[in-house]
């Protein structure tokens, strides 16, 4: 009988929401395959916070800390994730494809000897097979794969798992394990700092609204109008590849193809024309609006409500009236 | 500094909506499209250059050594690397359908052991087959450490570290990284200080937002560089793929909706029609 491992993600200490869309994975897959799911909950906080995600389905929660764990790294988590791998008979193991997940996992897959599907967005029984959906060439293709090797690691597309529900109230056991010998190579890297990048919004992959903005904007100075509707909102700011080479915003605010994946409830795309590259990172969006001078600009094939109108005029007139829906 | 770069050529980026599955549905066919080498390993090459020159004097300091695993004709884009600067290449022939991350890591790492190099620098991932793997589970293979999505370098001459950042989610993490190392490059490496040797001033403003540019006599220069073909046997390399492909099936189309006239009208049709506010 399979067996599935999810890795999951900390940050501050806390358990972060893509472990519970990797979760939400591992749901399915126990739905379709008859696999039990176990969590491993590396890194600082991990004992303390297990508690928390004891009711969303798995049978335990493994936590793993020490000093090699503290701070994350790839040489010294990968070890440890092919070690309760190995000790626990697991033969599915995945991980939200966040950077996190996408830096972490072939490298576990490495010392597992095993094929890896990367940002899967579906997962069927074929027969005896398990075959894996995933997207390629900017979204314009959906593969079907499967995995050769006994051990399958996968990494999912966050937006595709919602999150999990969870609550500290569940019957799963809650185990430490040792953290495994890390790798050599753990010697070759230093991590000398991290600068948190201070924000009220909520992180662009899990805001329930996106509003986003290109070329149009002109300037950095100009973004500011899209924070202020984001926050009017409650909503994240992304922002396109051409926006971050410009040096606009930074890169963790890219949406697209190489950057971020969303589909939040509602899209707001500003002085944008919507390449294949920025639409293949925003088409699962439900509802999508677009502003744009360019009546030809393809993201209105798109966009379900799209204005041809100069976002100058325009973004100031939205954000006056949902300041008077907020109050009202 | 020697630095190994291996490349991917794909299918032209920009036209990604024109690839059409098989009538089979078993394959995806790339016909008519032109080649080019992958978007996030051109600006491997190029930072690989960036770290190896004295870019006002416009001195070579080191090696750089392109490399690809794929049919003969990748030759063109092993050339476009050696006009951009690079010193060598070397293509190992192989059927694209025949390769996954394992196959092309494996070859990758006989050419490390031949070569020896301080660095192997790399793409964060492909954009035709976006699978994000190979340069991870090289390091693995070659007991090297790691630092992918990287966003800025600093070294120096004879360092035998390199400082750097990767942007990740909520912030900014910076390391040093010993060499040899395996680094996969992000968007921003091509930033016009987003590498820095030690050499080449700090404050030099290298063009923003692309690649150097590559005029005639460099190309023609390029034919001449020394540019070796193997093969997947003369390197050894264990040809067997972990994962199959089944085949492929196009997206669900998502429809045009309306246009609106006001921000009013819109107001109107987020809130009663779509019911998002």
């Amino acid at each position: 009988m399979s067996k599935t491992l999810v890795i999951g993600e900390m940050f501050e200490g806390a358990v972060r929401n893509p472990t519970l869309s990797a979760v939400t994975f591992a749901l399915k897959l126990k739905e379709i395959d008859g696999a039990a799911f176990d969590v491993l909950l590396p890194g600082s906080g991990a004992a303390d916070e297990a508690g928390s995600i004891k009711g969303c389905g798995a049978e335990k929660i493994l936590t793993a800390q020490g000093d090699d764990l503290e701070t994350y790294t790839a040489e010294a988590y990968a070890p440890l994730v092919a070690e309760v791998v190995g000790d626990g008979g697991y033969d599915r193991v995945v991980c939200c494809a966040s950077a996190y997940g996408k830096d972490l996992m072939p490298r576990a897959a490495a010392i597992l000897e095993a094929g890896m599907a990367s940002d899967v967005v579906d997962v069927e029984k074929d027969g005896d097979t398990l075959v894996y959906v995933r997207p390629m060439y900017a979204g314009n293709v959906l593969a079907r794969m499967a995995v050769k090797s006994d051990v399958h690691v996968v990494t999912v597309r966050q937006s595709e798992w919602g999150v999990a529900e969870t609550s500290g109230a569940g019957d799963a056991a809650i185990e430490s394990v040792d953290a495994a010998d890390p790798e050599d190579a753990r010697g070759g890297v230093e991590i000398t700092g991290f600068d948190k990048l201070e924000s009220e919004r909520p992180p662009l992959t899990e805001a329930s609204i996106v509003v986003s903005g290109g070329r149009g904007l002109k300037s950095a100075e100009n973004f500011k109008m899209l924070e202020e509707l984001a926050d009017l909102l409650g909503g994240a700011v992304g922002a396109t590849r051409a926006v971050v080479d410009a040096g606009f915003v930074p890169n963790d605010l890219q949406v697209g193809q190489t950057g971020k994946i969303v589909a939040p409830d509602l899209y707001f795309a500003i002085g944008l024309s919507g390449a294949i590259q920025h639409i293949a990172g925003m088409k699962s969006s439900k509802v999508i609006v677009a502003v744009n001078k360019d009546e030809e600009a393809p993201i209105f094939s798109v966009a379900d409500y799209g204005m041809v109108a100069d976002l100058f005029t325009v973004l100031p007139e939205i954000i006056e009236s949902v300041k008077k829906l907020k109050t009202a | 500094m020697k630095i190994l770069v291996p490349i991917k050529r794909v299918s032209d980026p920009d036209n990604a909506n024109k690839v059409k599955i098989t009538p089979d549905g078993k394959g995806v066919s790339t016909e008519g499209l032109s080649w080019d080498v992958n978007p996030f390993d051109i600006y491997a090459v190029e930072t690989a250059i960036r770290l190896t020159e004295n870019a006002p004097k416009k001195e070579r300091l080191g090696e750089v050594v392109v490399m690809t695993v794929g049919p003969k004709e990748t030759t063109i884009q092993l050339r476009r690397c050696l006009a951009m600067g690079a010193e060598r290449a070397i293509q190992v022939e192989s059927k694209d359908e025949e390769l996954d991350s394992w196959v092309v890591a494996r070859t990758i790492a006989k050419v490390y052991e031949e070569e020896k190099p301080d660095l192997v620098l790399l793409g964060k991932q492909e954009v035709d087959g976006e699978s994000n793997q190979t340069g991870q589970i090289l390091a693995h293979m070659l007991g090297l450490p790691q630092a992918a999505f990287v966003a800025t370098m600093k070294t120096g001459p004879d360092a035998d570290w390199i400082e750097l950042t990767r942007e990740v989610d909520g912030g900014i993490s910076r390391s040093k990284v010993k060499l040899p190392a395996v680094i996969t490059v992000d968007l921003r490496i091509i930033g016009a200080h987003a590498v820095q040797n030690g050499v080449t001033p700090d404050d030099h403003e290298y063009p923003s937002e692309n690649v150097r540019y590559t005029p005639l006599p460099m190309i023609n220069k390029a034919k001449k560089k020394p540019l070796d073909e193997k093969s997947m046997t003369d390197l050894g390399v264990d040809t067997e793929t972990r994962v199959e492909y089944l085949g492929f099936t196009p997206p669900a189309e998502r429809q045009a909706g309306i246009k609106v006239e006001t921000v009013e009208e819109l107001m109107d049709k987020l809130k009663n029609e779509a019911r998002v506010l």
